[in-house]
Parts: C-alpha cells; sequence; structure tokens
C-alpha cells in the first residue's frame, strides 16, 4: 500500500472518529458529576441540523460551529431542568432528549435535504499540505485540532483543577457534598450544559466534516456509541481518545475495503457495517475486564439528588 | 454595654420538624468561649439535627441563632467555615473513591496548592500524634481511619467553634487520650467545643457543661464532673438504668466455630493480610477481638462472613462441618451470621425500607422468602419485630435505613440479626454510636443469646466492651490474632502491649504504613 494511500486513510479515519470523541468527552463530564444522560444522540442530531442550517446560510462554518454548541447546550437544559430540578427518571428524560432530537432534526432539517455544503477544511496555507507526512499534521479540519485540545483539557481539568476534583466529588458523593456545602445541583447544571454543547459540536461535525449534505438520522447511532465508550473507557479521556480512533479506523478500513472490492466482497455489507461498532465494543470489553475499572465509575450515576431542606 | 462577653453561639427556640418527627422543639442554650459543652441524648434526640442546624446544612423552621452575639446568618457550611465553624460528621462526609488530600481539599476553602496542604497535613497529624497517609484512597481506610480524616480536616481550619458529632465512636483509647489533649489545648486557646458522644466517662472527663436532650427537647444541663456516667444516662433517658447482668456460671457446648490457619492475602494494595489465624469458639462463649483499627479485622470478618473465601474448605469450621470456602449465604442458613462495622451500604442499604433490609440478611433464617418470591406482610411483620423488641425509634418498617438517626440503625442491624437466632454471630462494633441506654440493651441480648447456647464472636475497638461482655479475650496485631487469654485473668497492660505490637505503646510506631515515594504524586487539589 502506498504511504499517500495511508496517510489519506489516517485522516479519514481521524476525521470519522472526531465527533464521537467530542460527544463522548462531553458525555465523562456529566458522567463524573453523576448524571447519566441518554440524549447525546438527540442533541448530536440537533447539533447537525443548526450546524448545517448556519453555515449553509451565513457562509461560515465558525459560525455554524458556535450555534450548534449553543443549541445543544440550550436541548441539555431541558433534561438538566427535568431531572435535577425536578428529579425526573433521567433514563427515561435521556431517551426522550434523543427522541426529541430525532424528531426536531428531521423536521427542521427537511428543506435543506440535498443542499451542498463546503466541507470545513484545515486553515493551514494549502502549501503546507501538499507533502504527505505534513498533511498528516497540518491536512486537518479545525474541529480536530479542537478535539485534541479538548481531551487533554478534559483530562487536565478532572484530575488537576479543583473545580475538577468538586465535580467529581458531586459524582462520588452528593450528600457528602452537600454537607460540606458544594452546590450539587449548579454543579450538576453546568456538566450537563457542557456535555450538551459537546454533543452540539460533535453533531455538527457531520455536516462540516464528513458528509457535506443534509440527510435525516445523519449520525447514524453515532451518539450511542460515544455513550459505550464512557462507559467501556472507564471515565478516562485517553482511553475514550483510544477506543474513538479505534473506531474510526475500522469505519474507514471499511469504507476502503468495500471501495476496493473484489475479495472484501466475499464479507456481506451489513457485515461490514456492523464491524466498527462490534470491534470498538469487544475491544473495550477486553480493556475493562482488567482490575480497577470499575473503581473509576462514578458512584451516585444516575442517582437522583435531593437536599433534606 | 456591659464589660460581658457575649456567648460564642446562642440558640433560642429551634424547632425542626421533619415528616412524622418533631427532631428539635424549642431548644435554647449558649455556648461560652472556650467551653467544652456536652450534648447529650438518647439515639435520636435530635442532636445530629441540632448541629446539621448550625453548620448551615438544614435550616430550622423556627428559632434564632446568636454568633458573637449578632445573628448567625450561615446559609450553608461554606458560610460556616467561613465564620470559624468547623464539623466531625457522625456520618462520614467522605468520598470513597478520592483520596485522603482530596477529601481534606475539598473540605477546605483556602486556595492551598497541594503541595503546601500536604505539608499542612502532615504537619497537624504529627502535632496530634495521628496516623494517615495521605495518599490513600479512602474506600480502603477502615472506619477509625476515616474518622481521623474527619478530624484532621475539621483542626485544619483553626475554628472558632468545633462541632464534633460522636468523633471517638471508632478511636483507640491512645487516639482519644491524644484528641482529648488537643482539644484541651483548643479550649484553652479561646475555641468553644460542642462535643457529642454516647461515652459518658469521656464527656465527665472533658467536658465543663453538659446540655441533655430528649425526644428533641432540652431536659436539663448539668455538670459533667459532678454526675456519674450512670446518674447522666438516667438524665437522658429518663428513667433507670440497669447494669449487665452476666450469668454467674457459665457451662460451654460444643466447639461450634472454629479457625484453623486462616491466612489471606491482601484484598486491595493496603488491606491487611491475615496470618495463621486460629481460634475457636463454644457454645455459650463470647470471644472478643481487640485491637487497634486496620489491622486486619475487616478482613477477619469477611473471611468468617463469606465474603472473602479461604483458601481450603476444612480452615472455616461451622458446627463441625466445613465451610471456608461457601458463600455467606450458604454460612447464613448453617447459621453463621454476621455484621460488618460499616453500617450505611455494607450492613444496610440506606435507600431500602427497613423491611426490605430485613428481607436482605433473614430471608432464609426467617423465611420471608417462599419459591424466590417475598412475602411481603411476613417482612414487616420482622421488621415491626425488631423495632419493637429492640426499641428502634423509626416511623415504622416501611421507614428507609437511612432516615434513622445513627444509633436507631444500629440497634435495628443488631436485632436482625440476634432475632435469627444464629448458632454462630460475628460482630464488629457492635455498639458503635449507641446510647449507654441501648447499648445496655444490646449487651444484655448479646450476653443472653450467649446463655441460650450461640458461640459470639465481637469484634471491637472498645476494650471496656469487651472486657465486659467476653469470656475469653484476643487481640489482633497486623493480621496476627494473639493467644486467647481468660478475661478474668488478662490485665489492661498485657492488652495493651498487644495491641501496639512489640513497640508497645501506641501503635503509630508500630504501624506506619508503607511510604512511597513522595515525588511520583502529583497530588490534585
Ligand atoms: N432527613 C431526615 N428525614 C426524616 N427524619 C429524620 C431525618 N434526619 C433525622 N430524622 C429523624 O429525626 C430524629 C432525630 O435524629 P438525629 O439524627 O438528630 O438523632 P441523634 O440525636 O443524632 O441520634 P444518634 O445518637 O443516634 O445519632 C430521629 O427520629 C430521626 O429518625
Ligand atoms: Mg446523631
Amino acid at each position: 500500500m502506498s504511504t499517500t494511500l495511508l496517510i489519506a486513510m489516517l485522516i479519514t479515519m481521524i476525521g470519522a472518529s472526531t465527533p464521537i470523541l467530542l460527544a463522548a468527552l462531553g458525555e465523562l463530564v456529566v458522567e463524573k458529576s453523576g448524571v447519566l444522560n441518554l440524549g447525546i444522540e438527540g442533541m448530536m442530531l440537533t447539533g447537525a441540523v443548526v450546524g448545517f442550517a448556519v453555515a449553509y446560510t451565513t457562509g461560515s462554518p465558525w459560525l455554524g460551529i458556535g450555534m450548534a454548541a449553543l443549541v445543544g447546550a440550550a436541548v441539555s437544559m431541558i433534561f438538566a431542568f427535568l431531572t435535577l430540578s425536578l428529579s425526573a427518571n433521567q433514563v427515561a428524560t435521556g431517551l426522550a432528549l434523543t427522541i426529541f432530537g430525532t424528531g426536531f432534526s428531521a423536521l427542521f432539517g427537511s428543506e435543506y435535504t440535498g443542499k451542498p455544503l463546503e466541507l470545513f477544511k484545515s486553515v493551514f496555507p494549502a502549501g503546507l499540505a501538499e507533502d504527505p507526512y505534513l498533511r498528516l499534521i497540518f491536512g486537518h479540519s479545525p474541529l480536530v485540532y479542537f478535539s485534541f485540545f479538548m481531551v487533554f483539557a478534559v483530562w487536565w481539568f478532572l484530575s488537576r483543577t479543583r473545580a475538577g476534583l468538586i465535580l467529581r466529588a458531586v459524582g462520588e458523593n452528593d450528600i457528602s457534598a452537600h454537607s460540606i456545602g458544594y452546590s450539587v445541583i449548579r454543579i450538576r447544571y453546568g456538566a450537563v450544559a457542557f456535555g450538551g454543547a459537546m454533543a452540539g459540536i460533535g453533531g455538527a461535525c457531520f455536516p462540516l466534516l464528513l458528509t457535506p449534505q443534509w440527510v435525516e438520522g445523519l449520525t447514524a447511532g453515532r451518539g450511542w456509541i460515544a455513550l459505550a465508550l464512557v462507559v467501556f473507557a472507564a471515565w478516562r479521556p485517553l482511553r475514550l481518545l483510544a477506543g474513538a480512533y479505534l473506531f474510526g479506523l475500522i469505519a474507514t478500513v471499511e469504507l476502503y475495503t468495500q471501495a476496493a472490492g473484489g475479495v472484501f466482497r466475499i464479507i456481506p455489507t451489513e457485515l461490514w457495517a456492523s464491524l466498527p461498532y462490534l470491534a470498538t465494543i469487544g475491544v473495550l470489553v477486553l480493556i475493562s475486564l482488567g482490575r480497577s475499572t470499575n473503581a473509576n465509575a462514578p458512584a451516585c450515576l444516575g442517582k437522583p439528588f435531593e437536599a433534606g431542606h | 454595654m456591659q464589660n460581658e462577653v457575649p456567648p460564642r453561639l446562642e440558640m433560642t427556640g429551634i424547632t425542626k420538624q421533619f415528616p412524622g418527627v418533631l427532631a428539635n422543639d424549642d431548644v435554647s442554650f449558649a455556648i461560652k468561649r472556650g467551653e467544652i459543652h456536652a450534648l447529650l441524648g438518647e439515639n435520636g434526640a435530635g442532636k445530629s439535627t441540632l448541629v446539621k442546624m448550625i453548620y448551615g446544612i438544614m435550616r430550622p423552621d423556627a428559632g434564632e441563632m446568636f454568633w458573637d452575639g449578632a445573628p448567625l446568618k450561615a446559609r450553608n457550611p461554606k458560610e460556616a467555615r467561613r465564620l470559624g465553624i468547623g464539623m466531625v460528621f457522625q456520618h462520614f462526609s467522605l468520598f470513597e473513591a478520592l483520596t485522603v488530600l482530596e477529601n481534606i481539599a475539598l473540605g477546605m476553602d483556602g486556595g492551598l496548592s497541594s503541595r503546601a496542604l500536604e505539608a499542612r497535613v502532615r504537619e497537624v497529624l504529627k502535632a496530634y500524634k495521628l496516623t494517615l497517609d495521605p495518599h490513600r484512597v479512602v474506600s480502603t481506610l477502615s472506619v477509625g481511619e476515616r474518622q481521623r480524616i474527619e478530624i484532621v480536616r475539621a483542626l485544619l481550619l483553626n475554628p472558632k467553634l468545633l462541632i464534633m458529632d460522636e468523633p471517638t465512636s471508632v478511636l483507640t483509647p491512645q487516639e482519644v487520650t491524644q484528641l482529648f489533649k488537643t482539644l484541651r489545648q483548643l479550649a484553652s486557646e479561646g475555641c468553644s467545643i460542642l462535643y457529642i458522644s454516647h461515652k459518658l466517662n469521656e464527656i465527665k472527663e472533658l467536658c465543663d457543661t453538659a446540655t441533655i436532650l430528649r425526644g428533641g427537647k432540652v431536659v436539663d444541663e448539668c455538670d459533667p464532673s459532678k454526675e456519674t456516667s450512670k446518674s447522666m444516662a438516667e438524665k437522658m433517658i429518663g428513667g433507670d438504668l440497669k447494669a449487665v447482668a452476666k450469668g454467674a456460671e457459665r457451662q460451654f457446648g460444643e466447639v461450634q466455630l472454629a479457625v484453623r490457619g486462616l491466612s489471606l492475602g491482601r484484598g486491595h494494595d493496603f488491606g491487611t493480610a491475615l496470618k495463621d489465624i486460629s481460634f475457636s469458639v463454644h457454645s455459650g462463649e463470647i470471644f472478643g477481638i481487640a485491637g487497634v483499627a486496620g489491622n486486619g479485622q475487616n478482613e477477619l470478618l469477611a473471611a468468617l462472613s463469606g465474603e472473602q473465601h479461604a483458601k481450603a474448605d476444612g480452615v472455616i469450621e461451622l458446627c463441625g462441618k466445613p465451610v471456608g470456602t461457601s458463600e455467606p449465604s450458604t454460612r447464613r442458613k448453617a447459621g453463621l451470621c454476621a455484621v460488618p462495622e460499616e453500617r450505611h451500604g455494607h450492613a444496610a442499604v440506606p435507600d431500602y425500607s427497613l423491611a426490605n433490609n430485613g428481607i436482605l440478611t433473614a430471608r432464609h433464617r426467617r423465611e420471608l422468602v417462599r419459591s424466590g418470591l417475598i412475602k411481603h406482610s411476613a417482612s414487616h411483620d420482622f421488621a415491626d419485630e425488631i423495632i419493637a423488641e429492640f426499641g428502634v425509634m423509626a416511623t415504622g418498617s416501611k421507614a428507609t435505613a437511612g432516615s434513622l438517626s445513627g444509633g436507631n440503625l444500629q440497634k435495628f442491624i443488631m436485632g436482625r440479626e440476634i432475632l435469627q437466632t444464629p448458632e454462630v454471630l460475628v460482630i464488629s462494633q457492635p455498639t458503635w454510636g449507641v446510647d449507654a441506654g441501648a447499648a445496655a440493651f444490646i449487651h444484655q441480648a448479646l450476653v443472653d443469646m450467649a446463655q441460650a447456647g450461640s458461640a459470639i464472636v465481637i469484634i471491637s475497638q472498645d476494650l471496656d466492651e469487651l472486657l465486659a461482655l467476653s469470656d475469653t479475650l484476643s487481640v489482633i496485631n497486623e493480621g496476627v490474632l494473639s493467644a486467647p487469654m481468660d478475661v478474668e485473668n488478662a490485665s489492661i497492660e498485657e492488652i495493651g502491649l498487644l495491641m501496639g505490637g512489640v513497640h508497645g505503646e501506641t501503635a503509630d510506631s508500630a504501624k506506619t504504613l508503607p511510604t512511597k515515594p513522595e515525588a511520583e504524586h502529583a497530588v490534585q487539589v
């Protein structure tokens, strides 16, 4: 296989992984605060359609991403209000959020069907991207660099900052956190909003990074993969990165082999298509079989908190 | 203005109503500067509720508080800490998955760097002679060690008012002596201390004044140095206190529980390995195990209850049958019940009702389950029976375990096991946080059980309790169990020496924790 092809594959892989990575990082923070938001898929779809619409009408992908983040966060606030302020069941509310996002994006996006959008390409001078190796470094969309940065930022926030410590404490034992004076609900609102924004941006990656046109159900279940990744990565940002890239890698290999045809035809397309999902989960399950993974699970995950006045 | 100094904290007419319980009813009293003030009362008298309101976790329904003469407006614990109120919680406010240092950092508001904080923590530990490794994860610590975290956290604040809700319930005698020195010194420097404890001899030794609560009301105020433990207990109960009657000539029967050469690796990185433990307990015998927390008591209890399996089946024998590798429920069926030290989450599920908590351990022995289905009314009857027989203060069998006051939950758990009349009962800290009246009741129940033929193993840090109850006594130190001795002939000095290992004195020197190169820990604060 030629180097150029390999590098092209790598770049495709990184792009394919980015939306999952972003959404999963958001969910990781949400879960670390003790909240289980199953609405990622819905928030991603909302972000995708808003990102598409704004980028299409204004011509600015930056604006599209910004709006996707805002709307993602706004939608997550519905979830936060129901589950945190009204103590509604988090699982049911999260599922409802997914259904809402799916419906909203289908309705709102129908007028954009078939309209072309320009991909959000590298912002570096084109000259830098000619050499195949340099391309591997400079040839990505700003969204990719953003996702790298966020892996580091989330890791640093959770493990190195006081605010991160407080967030983990709230997810670990909400009653203790309350009794030493932390506002459990307020901290969880913040985490959910962050998760919503990240899912929104992750959703916006689909039209801006992967398929520059609107189709219904654009995210194709990636939100669920993001959700599973968080658990199997044992709430660790770096493992999340590995998991997301593994998914991207297999998805890319699948794309290329399908295009190549020939011997790869022996395996039915359906199996190829399900391979990234199966393999990612499989590998992560194997990793999480090791000890000390569950120790990292937030003890209050999904448990509603009510202060005893 | 007179030249009289206003009290540090004054409360007038504090009232707090919970659904179905009036926890505090028109409570008024004052704590002077530099005073060590005891707050006494039976389990459920409303002591914890009152101090939680001072600390700003809950708000009173009625009444006012004054801080140095001005209205106290702490609406949350952070503001309370800013005023100089420190608190040691009865039910620890700790985070299991975090390290000791992280836990301490969470309870402090100053923006101290982790390194500086660690230095200060080590200073305080040294000054107050407490052993604690700042880098350990809390879930690997014993309750005694957890208690120390709470105390260090409160001391680090340099408080003006230090509230201690049963701080010594799981500390060793040496640690208690040291803590009292500290508290007296703090008081002499002007810090007021509000001290809650069920150990009345401690109150006598330490406190200047005592306010007594019963049913949420202030019923008396006294000077502990002029009272006896018994008279204070009777003031709390509002009745007579009976001494535990241990049958004079008791006959031991067959060996019910035999442990032969039990060795167990450390369960987690900081567990204590059990080394070749052997002992046997006869029917009718109470076997006491003394020792400083964290010397293998938890591991031993887990090995006996079946949470941890021994290497071979024959290592543990129950009524002559090997059970070393059988599951807890099998052992329960065969007649061995165990009560772990941690009540919330280990001995009981806080969010479950009392009836459900009863089912969890008594389903076989009390036949609360038939062909996989719960017998609803039988389970409620069982919970009601415990509540009635053990005088548990609860709104009924539907109350959640978490809503009970600390001592009442302990009474419930003890009642649940005792009413199953097991052949062998293994208990850790049977009267942790239980008031004097109830402690006497539990002690009597245990003695009666032994008299009726059960073999009982009591693991406790309370030497007085062990000396009063047990027939035979052993000391566990670093996972090694000393040879059993007859309590009649045992000397306290000897026991103390055994508890400290070869080094004698306190356990600090004998049992320093594995120290790791400090540089490896980039601590997060
Ligand atoms: N959050 C709550 N909801 C309902 N009832 C409660 C709650 N907290 C406490 N109670 C009830 O209020 C009463 C007083 O409880 P509190 O914890 O103050 O007792 P206590 O004096 O500290 O007892 P102990 O010595 O056992 O710790 C008890 O009857 C208890 O069941
Ligand atoms: Mg209490």
